[in-house]
């Protein structure tokens, strides 16, 4: 597996303060890399960075070698797409319109979509099971149909790499399992690299090949999930106590929560 | 094919408005009388105020569309970023200085121009423009020309109080073709610069990291928007004073009947507006004929039930 993007010694973040503290990451292609780290550990924050929504301060990011700060964007966002974790606007788009606006990376400015387009919009709605709310306005969705729906337009750009920012924060255990295996089918049979950030741990662990535990601003362990999921990391970066032992199915680290109170 | 029928629905309004707007004023000229020779001025006057509400129509509709999708906000309108006080406030100053009123429409065009540099400079942080300081200093900027202009009004006395009315009320009583072709020209080509923009500001309208991620620099052409906007607004102000409601209702109604898409939103806007200026302008003429009531108390008294009706509907705008 050769590298796909390579995150250098990065910093960054909002106001003065950085909180992204000297970030070094490679994602190899064809990876399934899940993010992981307590709330305000700078999960996003080094998402936004890698999808230029904010500027790097120090450090590079480089995509096949080439810087991406000096990547003409719509190139870039051919190549990188980003689902969040929803939409919410006032402009109520019917589906077909949100997923065909994925193609705007591979129009000119007047070049509207074209039957090609089309056909690449219905293709990714089959793909996420979609098809059938096409003409439905996007407010008119429950949260697990407008998250495949977002998606499906994140596929729609084509990219090689998919960058996911919780995506099954709002869904149910059923569509959170559902979401999650169209990933995983993605990565495998059509080499689509991913790298998502992810709350449940046990998801993390059951999906991904790779894990990287964030912890104020930096690494604090990155491999695959049975060496970054043991109890001694848990423990130290999220403070709370947990039992770690075998998802069976799986036979990924599985993480047990231990309640203070009983 | 659904939407070609729909344009062509539109266009046969706009054509019957037209034609009432030139049959009907104070004076009714029947239809077949209307090419005669002794209505030539009548006609001549009568189409250059049709002209002109086309142009003001379809250029507060765009620039209305465009804003309302850049700061994401649907009570977005042309005038929010304080050219209707800027160009009032450059007005009643002409006045009272006592200059010609040849130079009122130059002067309102600068008044427009320099509130929305000053909004524009006011709203920036970094380099960056926030949707949110944008509105604000807008609204700032709007406050403290509009009780500038009422205190020059109260120290000046008539003179000033009737440059105001017209310029804050608006009125499409326009004499000089020469005037309503020099403001064509930049009002014409702006819609068409939103227009290229279509695509891009239904990504913007998702919010503005949703537009970066599909390939839009969201700064850049924001800035290029409220340009255009800006210098269509100080444009129309120049010809027609401030005509309110007209850029924030047809946009909101069109919404409704062909969806959020700008590819065809802008263009059906435009025509919709443009029919709906015309018929508040024969209105303004007709209603209290031979007095003349301010198109902008029209358009208000109109849009503002309508406008109501759309909130209480609870239709998504």
């Amino acid at each position: 597996m050769s590298e796909l993007l390579a995150i250098n010694n990065v910093s960054g973040g909002y106001y003065k303060e950085d909180v992204i503290k000297g970030i070094s990451l490679d994602v190899k292609e064809g990876d399934f890399l899940g993010i992981i780290g307590p709330n305000g550990s700078g999960k996003t924050t080094l998402l936004r960075l890698a999808t230029r929504i904010l500027p790097l301060r120090k450090g590079e990011i480089l995509y096949k070698d080439r810087s991406i700060s000096a990547m003409d964007l719509k190139e870039f966002c051919r190549r990188v797409a980003f689902v969040c974790q929803d939409i919410s606007t006032d402009f109520s788009f019917t589906v077909m319109e949100l997923v065909l606006m994925g193609r705007i990376p591979h129009l000119k400015r007047l070049q509207f979509e074209g039957r090609k387009d089309m056909e690449i919009a219905r293709e990714k709605l089959f793909l996420t099971d979609t098809l059938s709310l096409k003409d439905k306005r996007i407010d008119e969705l429950s949260a697990g149909e407008r998250q495949r729906v977002i998606i499906a337009r994140a596929l729609a750009q084509e990219p090689e790499l998919l960058f996911l920012d919780e995506p099954t924060a709002h869904l149910d255990i059923g569509h959170q399992v559902q979401t999650l295996d169209l990933l995983k089918k993605l990565n495998r049979k059509n080499g689509l690299t991913i790298v998502m950030i992810l709350h449940d741990l046990n998801l993390a662990s059951a999906y991904s090949n790779r894990i990287a535990l964030l912890n104020k601003g930096v690494i604090f362990k990155e491999g695959r999930p049975e060496e970054v999921l043991t109890y001694q990391n848990i423990e130290t970066v999220y403070k709370t106590i947990v039992l770690v032992n075998n998802n069976s199915i799986t036979g990924k680290p599985n993480v047990v929560l231990v309640p203070g109170e009983k | 094919m659904y939407f070609k029928k729909r344009f062509v629905v539109l266009f046969f309004l706009l054509g019957l408005a037209v034609i009432s707007g030139l049959v009907k004023g104070a004076v009714k000229i029947p239809l077949a009388d209307l090419l005669l020779k002794d209505n030539q001025a009548i006609f001549n006057l009568r189409l250059l105020r049709i002209a002109a509400a086309i142009l003001v129509g379809s250029g507060l509709a765009a620039s209305g569309i465009a804003l309302q999708a850049i700061l994401r906000n649907p009570l977005a309108e042309p005038y929010l970023l304080g050219t209707s006080s800027g160009a009032g406030l450059a007005a009643v100053t002409a006045a009272i200085l006592g200059l010609s009123r040849l130079y009122m429409p130059l002067a309102a065009f600068l008044g427009a121009m320099l509130s929305i540099i000053l909004v524009y400079s006011l709203a920036k942080e970094r380099g960056l423009i926030a949707d949110k300081s944008l509105i604000l200093s807008g609204v700032i900027v709007s406050v403290a020309f509009s009780s500038i202009i009422v205190f020059l009004v109260s120290l000046f006395g008539n003179e000033a109080m009737h440059e105001m009315n017209w310029w804050l009320w608006g009125s499409l009583q326009v004499y000089d073709y020469k005037l309503l072709t020099l403001v064509a020209l930049p009002v014409v080509l702006g819609i068409c610069g939103i227009y290229l923009f279509a695509q891009d500001l239904n990504a913007i309208s998702l919010g503005e990291e949703e537009a970066v991620h599909l390939g839009i620099n969201t700064q850049a052409i924001k800035k290029i928007l409220i340009l255009i906007t800006a210098v269509i607004t100080a444009s129309l102000i120049c010809i027609c004073g401030i005509i309110g409601f007209v850029g924030l209702i047809v946009p909101h109604m069109m919404r409704l009947v062909v969806g959020p898409d700008h590819k065809i939103l802008i263009p059906v806007t435009c025509i919709a507006a443009s029919i709906f200026v015309v018929l508040c302008d024969l209105l303004s003429r007709t209603l209290f004929a031979p007095v003349e009531i301010p198109i902008g108390v029209i358009t208000a008294i109109i849009g503002a039930p309508v406008f109501i009706i759309l909130l209480k509907k609870g239709k998504r705008i």
